[in-house]
């Protein structure tokens, strides 16, 4: 499709849920659509295409981005991980299930952003980012309390137009409470940059 | 597995996650732009930049010379279509759908040509290089309440009822409120954008898209390309939100053209920026409501007129000055809802359309005659409890609001409430409570369904029903089961598809109620013919039903769901910054069919309410007559951090003429839920916000009590 | 969006020869304002050079106690570093305060410096726009304002700058750093960003093909008590309807230094200097906050729909002032 080579596409290696896929990209192609269409994972949602929804949440290296902001070729080297690459096997991302268990969604078109938004701001927090709610922000004073209040400020730049937000909300507590019980120790009050 | 029919518990009541969640929290449920095609081709749309004229040229040469361009169509070489016909709801479509028509420029983000190219890049870029000259007109697109060229217009309800002397009535009463409110041009947004995929396989139209009712979009795309209906196939599988947006529009239309005449599948999607002047939108209300009440709040007098705008090219009116007509009850009670026409995009039908911003109007005036006459908004409101339709005359088939409203209070504690305003502090914040009241109309509409039993003993509905995010699809697999004398894992729904026949859309809340209805008839007819005991061939037992009888037949009564809005807010007059603390609805919503959706449907409805009290608002730039920060960061919806624990619950209330007892529960949530707001923020500051949103340059300059 | 040629830099020297291998070239750093501009059709760059990946991603101190910011870390590493929030916590507050988890973690420090006004007029290609299209218009002036400048603007242009973490680093008296083909420059940030005055589209003193590599904070003992405080038409994911980062050192009740500046006022951050003059060596009270903002907030000039700003912006300054005082005294 592409009439490489030309300085307007180049040959990328993408590495999209552990797998690579070496394609020619138009380098206006984002990382959203570059995902939906060319590698069919259309679990990435293309809500407003300009950073101000977070439909199209990612991770990249373990921390969440918008896919619609991110060009496609600059993406070659990260580590991609999309909502399809959560689950394990059948088993479900334990954010997966709680979303589905709490009903954390209603048309379901904001939920894969919402879902990977949420595994990585989990991580965010257990590395002791602060947030625009924490009271104290000095690294000494470690990571605060998940409450509900911490959850809804970090989870801010996704919206959810059908309004579903309350139950969102209960289903990232519960996933960040099962992982709590699966890692018991070790949350860093001295960390600068958070785990992948 | 085995089940035993007489021992089961129905599952209709009871919590279920939706049949679909799996693939939803996988990111596997395919969306109407998600469905593979071979060989698709990408249509872009070129909108008017001027907000009336004439298009002078379409200059495409350029444009068809670019890389991967393929078409440009516009109203020089568009097929041509009719939009003479009734369509699917009753009304003539809005021609606004019929793209590349005729030269003229009825608003500011008219589609104008689109761009067809082998990828989506490459229509964009030629979209964006398109050169189109226009001659422009003066336009006319600022409303306000005086204009003097708005006239009456019926739109789904009348446009003016009336009884008694109104100024005898407000002359004879000793407490009077005269107040006017204003509610903005609020859009939809469903998060998923529309979206439309095209294919012509010989004879047949087929078309994947996000839409609240597949039959209605095929039905409408039949009429308009003059197609036998049965050669027109929509699908519509997953439906990304849609709150009234999602009808016949022109991403469909414009599809359809670009696939006729390329012989290849097209896909139309509109970007975020387009949906503001291709989506529909809830018109700009003006509001006055005039009260006059006894010392004790009975009412004589009620006066609640209401202006919206319209386009040029269609007439639709947001009736926001019915809610009354329903509510309570005077001697002289009038109300009118005008519109005006103006050089913008045809509004539509939004979250409940009328009711939202009219209730805010209604229910923020009582709330004013609450404290003019020293009573109780709560008591106010039973001190009006109508005895029968106000206009109508016809008897309520049941009333739940006070039901509503006790439970509500006792959940809220309202009790404790002191009525006087500006008195509570924390810290930087003032806080306040208010309350309001919420109805919305129960209806039901025809619908068809096929039930089939199928050899293996399952059984597989079959209706053209959409799951916009309601949680329709597990609903009705729940009504189905139960009707079927079975478990729901043996029951398979599948919808959004035109090919299963006639059926009401997911809209004015009674989606879920017509569907069930259809799918009861037609599982009684199949238990029937099992119960014959012939046994079931391969091929199964498929009975089909159609409820078009059954649902004239209903006598004619007020029938309405009902609720109590009850919010906390807290203000800070230094920065006009205002949160909400605490939402509580509680509903008489008929039976509830899912706990766990229907729950987070009222909650959803709520946050709606929240996001139009303080957030909402499409700012019309005078100067070029479209939108001023055509986007979600310019466009305000509420966010995870605006929307505190919302709690919503219900009383048992099922409606005594459904098969199943369901009204409805889609708009009911947002109804009053603004009022509630702004009644709070008065409680808090002792200021009316009686425009929305409310803004902090509101509060600010609102001569509230500083810090 | 045009086609355009996309070229990785691995070292400064590297992404300066790119840039200026020809003509209309941009650096891309996170993308989050710059790719959505070329999506609006604002910014049509025919190459971009990406220095994402530049060895500028370290926050370290400097000799004198200060910190050095490397122009490619992001939003995120900054906020959540051990001594921003130490030393300059109204800085990590002032990012924390911005834009979403998913775009703080993309954005550099670099890019947010220069990012572009949110006007609704700059970013809509089909309306005039002095800033975008120089002699072409302001029509903000007449039209939609509400959150436009009340300080600094001209009849040219009224947009403000959308940056929170500029507002902080511009109360701390921070330096842009930066390299050219010539070699390296330094410039304070309060002489980075220019007055607008007539020309709206010149909105830095960067020297053209210049590349940002970071930002140095000179050590200020009184940012350790500072705060940024912002309010917007949300609670969260939205710009500044007005903003104040302020630090405050106070003893015996009287302030001995104050830092403050502001946001979403101006069409760039704006310094409080008058402000500063008015407290230093005034009482730690609500009067002297007052008396402050007020000193400041005498040059605003309004347009008819954003007065409520001066009114906004004085609270804050009082509220944030207070809040300060409050603690210093605890």
């Amino acid at each position: 499709m592409a009439p490489a080579p030309s300085p307007a596409y180049s040959s990328v290696t993408l590495d999209v849920n552990g797998d690579k896929h070496t394609l020619t990209v138009d380098h206006r192609t984002t990382l959203l659509d570059a995902l939906r269409e060319r590698l069919d994972l259309t679990g990435t949602k293309k809500g407003c295409d300009q950073g101000q929804c977070g439909a199209c949440t990612v991770l990249l290296d373990g921390h969440r981005a918008v896919a619609c902001l991110q060009l496609a070729v600059a993406a070659e080297g990260r580590a991609i991980t999309t909502v399809e690459g959560l689950a394990d096997g059948e088993r479900l991302h334990p954010a997966q299930q709680a979303f589905l268990d709490l009903d954390g969604y209603q048309c379901g078109y904001c939920t894969p952003g919402q879902i990977c938004s949420a595994v990585a701001m989990i991580e965010e927090h257990a590395a002791g980012w602060p947030s625009a709610v924490t009271d104290d922000i000095r690294p000494e004073a470690g990571p605060p309390p998940l409450t509900a209040d911490e959850i809804r400020e970090r989870m801010s730049g996704n919206l959810c137009r059908c309004g579903a937000y309350v139950s969102i909300v209960r289903a990232v507590a519960r996933a960040a409470a099962v992982r709590a019980e699966s890692t018991p120790t070790t949350v860093s009050t001295r960390t600068e940059r958070a785990p992948a | 597995m085995t089940t035993v029919p007489t021992a089961r518990e129905g599952s209709v009541g009871t919590a279920h996650t939706r049949v679909e969640g799996r693939e939803k929290v996988t990111g596997a449920a395919r969306y109407a732009g998600e469905v593979r095609f071979a060989d698709l081709a990408h249509g872009w749309f070129v909108l008017s930049t001027v907000a009336r004229g004439r298009v002078r040229s379409v200059e495409t040469a350029g444009v068809l010379a670019m890389p991967g361009v393929l078409t440009v169509l516009h109203h020089g070489n568009a097929p041509r279509v009719d939009t003479g016909y009734i369509g699917f709801l009753g009304v003539p479509p809005d021609p606004s759908c019929a793209v590349f028509q005729h030269d003229r420029v009825p608003h500011l983000g008219w589609p104008v040509a689109l761009v067809v190219a082998g990828t989506s890049e490459q229509a964009r870029e030629a979209a964006e290089a398109l050169v189109v000259r226009y001659e422009e007109e003066p336009h006319d697109t600022v409303f306000t309440g005086e204009r003097p060229d708005a006239y009456d217009v019926d739109g789904h309800v009348p446009a003016v009822t009336g009884k008694g002397d109104l100024e005898a009535g407000l002359t004879a009463s000793a407490v009077v409120v005269d107040a006017e409110y204003s509610t903005p041009e609020e859009h939809h947004h469903p998060m998923e954008p529309h979206a439309a995929t095209a294919r012509r396989d010989g004879g047949r139209l087929e078309v994947v898209d996000s839409n609240q009712g597949a039959a209605w979009v095929a039905g409408d795309l039949a009429r308009l390309f003059s197609l036998d209906p049965a050669s027109v196939r929509v699908r519509s599988e997953h439906v990304g939100g849609g709150f009234g947006s999602k009808g016949i529009r022109a991403h469909q239309v414009a599809a359809v053209m670009a696939s006729t005449v390329l012989g290849r599948p097209v896909r139309v999607v509109m970007t975020r920026r387009q949906m503001f002047s291709l989506a529909g939108h809830r018109s700009p209300t003006a509001q006055r409501i005039r009260l006059g009440a006894d010392a004790d709040g009975r009412l004589r007098a009620l006066e609640h007129r209401s202006v919206s705008a319209t386009s040029t090219v269609y007439e639709f009116v947001e009736p926001s000055a019915s809610v009354a007509r329903a509510m309570y009850d005077a001697a002289a009670h009038h109300t009118a809802n005008r519109v005006v026409r103006l050089d913008v995009p045809t509004p539509t039908w939004m979250r409940a359309p009328g009711e939202a911003p009219g209730s805010f109007a209604l229910e923020s005036a009582f709330d004013e005659l609450a404290e003019k006459c020293g009573v109780d908004p709560i008591e106010l409101r039973a001190r009006n409890e109508p005895e029968r339709g106000p206009v109508s005359g016809l008897p309520f088939s049941d009333r739940g609001l006070l039901a509503c409203f006790r439970e509500g209070a006792r959940r809220f504690g309202w009790a404790d409430r002191d009525p006087r305003p500006g008195l509570r502090r924390e810290g930087r914040w003032l806080l306040g409570t208010g309350t309001a009241a919420a109805s919305f109309p129960v209806m039901a509409r025809p619908s068809t369904a096929a039930v089939t039993a199928e050899a293996d003993g399952t059984f597989t509905v079959r209706i053209s029903a959409a799951d916009i995010g309601t949680g329709a699809r597990t609903a009705l697999t729940l009504v189905a089961a139960d009707a079927l004398e079975t478990g729901p894992d043996r029951v398979r729904v599948r919808i959004g598809d035109s090919d299963f026949g006639p059926a009401m859309i997911a809209g004015g809340s009674m989606g879920t109620r017509s569907w069930a209805w259809a799918i009861t008839a037609a599982a009684a007819g199949l238990r029937e013919r099992l119960a014959a005991g012939t046994g079931v061939p391969p091929q199964g037992i498929t009975v089909r039903s159609d409820t078009s009888a059954a649902v004239d037949a209903l006598p004619p009564k007020e029938r309405h769901s009902y609720g109590a809005q009850f919010a906390e807010v807290a203000v800070d007059t230094g920065t006009g910054e205002v949160r909400v603390r605490r939402m509580l609805g509680v509903f008489a919503p008929g039976r509830i069919v899912n706990p766990l959706t229907a729950r987070n449907q009222f909650v959803g409805g709520m946050v709606w309410g929240i996001s139009m009290a303080l957030h909402e608002e499409a700012v019309r730039d005078a100067a070029s007559g479209g939108h001023y920060g055509a986007d979600l960061a310019g466009y305000h919806v509420a966010t995870h951090a605006d929307v505190p624990d919302v709690e919503a619950h219900w009383i048992d209330d099922p409606d005594p003429d459904d098969p199943v007892g369901i009204k409805g529960i889609g708009e009911i949530g947002i109804v009053g839920a603004a009022a509630a707001v702004a009644n709070a923020v008065w409680h808090a500051t002792g200021v009316r916000h009686r425009d929305l949103p409310i803004r902090p340059d509101r509060v600010l300059l609102s001569g509230a009590p500083g810090v | 969006m045009k086609e355009f040629a996309y070229q990785r830099a691995f070292d400064v020297p590297g992404a300066l020869a790119l840039l200026d291998a020809g003509s209309d070239a941009r650096f891309l750093g996170g993308g989050t304002n710059l790719v959505d501009l070329m999506k609006a059709g604002v910014e049509r760059p025919a190459r971009l050079v990406d220095v994402r990946g530049l060895p500028l991603n370290r926050v370290e101190p400097t000799a004198d106690g200060g910190l050095r910011i490397g122009a490619t870390v992001t939003n995120s590493d900054l906020a959540a570093h051990p001594e921003v929030r130490r030393r300059y916590p109204a800085l990590a507050q002032a990012v924390l305060a911005g834009a979403s988890g998913q775009l703080r973690n993309m954005a550099t420090v670099g890019g947010n410096l220069l990012q572009r006004t949110r006007c609704g007029y700059f970013t809509d290609v089909t309306r005039p726009c002095n800033k975008r299209v120089p002699g072409s218009g302001c029509p903000a002036v007449e039209g939609e304002h509400r959150n436009h400048a009340i300080l600094g603007a001209s009849g040219h242009c009224v947009a403000v700058h959308p940056s929170d973490m500029a507002v902080a680093l511009t109360a701390f008296d921070a330096v842009v750093s930066y390299e050219t083909a010539d070699g390296p420059g330094e410039l304070p940030l309060t002489e980075f960003y220019v007055p607008v005055g007539d020309t709206p589209h010149r909105e830095t003193s960067l020297p053209r093909g210049a590349l940002i590599t970071g930002v140095i904070l000179p050590p200020a003992p009184v940012a350790a008590r500072s705060r940024y405080r912002k309010v917007r038409e949300r609670a969260s994911y939205a710009f500044a309807i007005g903003s104040v980062a302020a630090a405050l050192d106070v003893e015996g009740g009287v302030v001995r230094e104050a830092r403050l500046a502001l946001g979403a006022v101006a069409s760039r951050p704006w310094r409080a200097r008058a402000a500063e003059r008015a407290l230093t060596g005034a009482r730690a009270d609500g009067e002297a906050f007052a008396a402050a903002a007020d000193a400041e907030l005498a040059a605003a000039n309004p347009l008819p729909r954003n007065a409520y700003k001066v009114a906004l912006t004085r609270n804050l300054m009082v509220a944030v002032l207070t809040g300060l005082a409050e603690e210093a005294a605890r």
